[in-house]
């Protein structure tokens, strides 16, 4: 079955579907916003396209791998995360090279639904060269989005210190944080975004595996339910403290919003990077168990939005234009609105982890929060300085891992590569 | 330390080996003047034709030298067709076995020890043995007379740690037991093919089948790692326990010359030896009382690494990116280790528990640069 054929099967699929989702009559109430495009007809229809039906509809698609900006930034979130660091561990500037030259073979074909060598026809005394848990998945819409971090600028390394970007800043230890080596840097990232978990992980997988001996995996992130949208005609996710956050979070479409917010441009000082970006990575946890006992009122009032619709307070719906003065000081929507930090906008992919418990026996579950802006300095660290200093809600979460990465521009076509601007 | 592993089958038994090579239907009247005579001395070993007809075969050996001998038919990779050990001096023997086409070795060992005395030997007719390149034979050879060569050296040494034991003297012995330890590590993947063998030396209390009692059916190195560290005490039991782990060990050096060794079989056992680090070593799992660790992980890779060097020269030919490749990393991982030996000269290492998080992780990266190319080298030698 060719991919357009499998989209057209799904989307079939998703027009027939008789009964809207328990999350979209419970999100929308037949609000009658705009309709996702792939949503179309039906009973499916008169619901307003929530993110279900899109996610059906789209599910086995392949998201190009080439273009101006990499794909994974402001394309539509996908459902499912797993976000790795790396250690480079070879000195040698070729050999990092030529690295990136395979990853970047290796993510071009699994982006498009294949896998990276052999699965089973290969010799019986070696072991296959892809280790073969996607195979017969779709492609689910993976994205595979590589950062470099600030210490592959190192002085004496790869001979890049002249090219480090000056927006590339070592974040500051905010007020509150509480990080764990074993969860924060890297040298390179790389996040892979999917519908499907499998499709997800096999493609960490494969790169790690490609890179043994070159890079070392520092530490990864499994990531489930999206928490942010690049898509507002899809409702905005609820995060693990069932809220809505994330709502004014700028468009994949709003290409006048991402040239001003998101994509570097030529004249912002490091021209190797222009169409690229820059990630901040926060593993937040939560403090699960108290957030739970606190009152309803209590919550809503820390976040500045009614828990049911999401509206802002003082108004009715979700999306209605937020009052700050009606909120609390303290607030969390308040604070870290564009309006309180002079404009700094970032936009979110962030997604929610659970890694089972911790030994006290409460959930190891927060937001993995991943924020790409335009410039760091004018973008994260305004409004987490913000947020660390007054944030009612820092009572129930906690920064634990962080880490900062420079996202170059998009792989142009077959013969470009992961990192060619840089090292040219 | 596991049981069974698939890529290195042992022939169990002389009886396996010979069923191994049957299959030629011509049969030769065994006995009499089609008998191959062997006439072996202190310095000789001559054999009366070096071609006969494949198929069921009749030795018949005289030893008429001033020592005990033993006599070895020999596939080209050394792997044993057949042997009769302990012809006293001036005593007859015969020896009979199917045999297929194929050219082999006759050896005679003066003495029952070094490598003997050898001479070439054709069986005729149909049939014959897999083809395989004089390459990839004396790779074979060299690495079985390794391992064997292993066996013999870990035996002496395994009797210094067994007499320390038995002579109750704790000191004594937790400095011998590392040590008697290396040659057993070292060629692991070959040890483990005796599946009967390895869960009687080298299992820990955790790796006992359920049923198993571990007072009464925990035997070899651990149990008494247990005793010399944990329990700080040698009692009649643990004495005992060390003559049965010689026991076992003898049993060991006597098999390994009959394991089955192919090209990729030592291949992919060097890439087992890394596995054995990465899932025992770095874990801190293996040695957890002596915590003696480090020599098993120096001990695993230097095996690896012998089982690499023998297969270099294929593999140069086919891959030589790989070959650049896993030399690059044998050395780090080796300059890596060489951090933690108090000296070059000896296999003191420091105790694991002093180790940190940081340079258990660094040492682990280390090893999944070594292991994921050398998980490759098996195709090298192949394709």
């Amino acid at each position: 079955m060719s991919e357009s054929d499998a989209a057209a099967q799904q989307s079939q699929e998703a027009g027939g579907a008789s009964a809207p989702s328990r999350r979209a009559v419970l999100g929308w109430g037949g609000a009658g916003f705009a309709l996702g495009a792939a949503a179309a007809g039906g009973a499916a229809a008169a619901f307003g396209g929530g993110s279900d039906m899109v996610s059906a509809a789209s599910a086995g698609a392949a998201v190009p791998f080439h273009g101006e900006h990499q794909a994974g930034i402001a394309s539509a979130v996908q459902d499912r995360l797993h976000f790795a660091a790396f250690d480079v561990k070879t000195k040698d500037r070729a050999e990092l090279v030529k690295l990136l030259k395979e990853w970047t073979a290796a993510a071009r074909l699994m982006t498009a639904g294949l896998p990276v060598g052999d699965v089973h026809e290969g010799l019986p005394e070696a072991p296959p060269t892809d280790t073969g848990e996607a195979l017969g998945l779709k492609a689910s819409r993976l994205t595979l989005t590589i950062g470099f971090g600030p210490g592959l600028f190192a002085k004496d390394r790869f001979g890049l210190e002249g090219k480090r970007p000056e927006a590339l800043v070592d974040l500051e230890l905010f007020p509150g944080d509480n990080l764990d080596p074993a969860r924060s840097g890297g040298d390179l990232c790389v996040q892979a975004c999917a519908d499907d978990p499998q499709v997800a992980v096999h493609a960490i997988r494969q790169l790690a595996r490609i890179g043994f001996g070159r890079t070392a995996m520092r530490w990864s992130q499994l990531g489930f339910g999206k928490t942010s949208s690049t898509t507002p005609d899809e409702q905005t996710p609820r995060n693990m403290m069932g809220f809505k956050d994330g709502t004014r979070n700028i468009s994949g479409t709003d290409k006048a919003a991402l040239d001003q917010h998101v994509w570097v441009g030529a004249g912002d000082g490091s021209d190797w990077l222009t169409g690229g970006s820059y990630l901040v990575a926060r593993r937040i946890r939560m403090n699960i168990e108290t957030w739970d006992r606190t009152p309803l009122q209590e919550q809503e009032d820390i976040f500045g939005r009614d828990k049911g619709e999401g509206a802002p307070v003082g108004k009715s719906k979700e999306r209605d234009e937020p009052f700050l003065k009606a909120m609390k000081p303290e607030a969390h929507v308040r604070l870290a609105h564009p309006d309180t930090n002079n404009g700094a906008t970032i936009l979110r992919r962030g997604y929610s982890f659970t890694d089972g418990t911790d030994g006290l026996g409460r959930l190891d579950a927060g937001l993995f929060f991943l924020a790409y802006q335009r410039d760091i300095r004018k973008g994260f660290i305004p409004i987490q300085r913000n947020l660390a200093r007054s944030d009612v809600l820092n009572e129930y979460i906690q920064h634990v891992g962080s880490a900062v990465f420079a996202v170059p521009p998009g792989v142009r076509d077959k013969d470009d590569w992961w990192g060619r601007t840089l090292f040219a | 330390m596991r049981p069974a592993r698939l890529t290195v089958i042992a022939a169990a038994s002389v009886a396996a080996a010979l069923t191994a090579v049957t299959g030629c239907a011509q049969k030769s009247d065994a006995g009499g003047s089609d008998a191959i005579k062997v006439v072996a001395s202190d310095s000789a070993c001559d054999v009366s034709k070096t071609e006969f007809p494949s198929g069921k075969v009749q030795i018949d050996v005289e030893n008429k030298g001033s020592k005990v001998t033993e006599v070895y038919v020999l596939f080209p990779d050394a792997r044993i067709v057949t042997e009769r050990e302990n012809i006293g001096p001036g005593t007859k023997a015969s020896i009979t076995a199917e045999i297929k086409a194929g050219d082999y070795k006759i050896v005679c060992k003066p003495g029952m020890k070094g490598d003997g005395i050898a001479k070439d030997v054709k069986a005729t007719g149909k049939g014959g043995e897999e083809k395989r390149s004089p390459e990839m034979d004396a790779a074979v050879a060299a690495y079985r007379a390794y391992v064997v060569q292993q066996a013999e050296e870990t035996l002496p040494k395994a009797q210094a740690f067994a007499d320390a034991v038995k002579a109750g003297d704790v000191e004594a012995a937790k400095k011998a037991y590392a040590p008697s330890r290396i040659g057993w590590e070292r060629t692991e993947p070959v040890a483990e093919s005796f599946g009967d063998i390895d869960p009687k030396v080298d299992v820990r209390e955790d790796g006992l089948e359920a049923g198993q009692d571990p007072a009464k059916d925990w035997t070899g190195w651990h149990r008494l790692e247990k005793a010399l560290w944990a329990d700080n005490k040698i009692g009649d039991w643990e004495k005992e326990l060390a003559d049965l782990l010689i026991t076992d060990l003898t049993d060991w050096q006597k098999k390994v010359g009959q394991a089955e060794i192919t090209p990729t079989s030592i291949a992919n056992g060097a890439k087992e030896l890394l596995d054995e680090v990465a899932t025992g070593k770095v874990t801190g799992e293996e040695e957890r009382y002596s915590r003696t660790d480090l020599v098993d992980f120096k001990a695993n890779v230097e095996g690896a690494q012998k089982a690499y060097e023998l297969l270099k020269p294929i593999a140069s030919k086919n891959d030589p990116e790989l070959v650049k490749q896993l030399d690059t990393q044998f050395a780090a991982l080796n300059t890596l280790l060489d951090k933690y030996r108090v000296d070059q000269a000896t296999y003191e290492f420091t105790s694991y528990d002093k180790v940190g998080e940081q340079e258990r992780k660094e040492l682990s990266d280390g090893v999944n640069a070594l292991a994921e190319p050398l998980s490759k080298l098996a195709a090298a030698v192949t394709k």
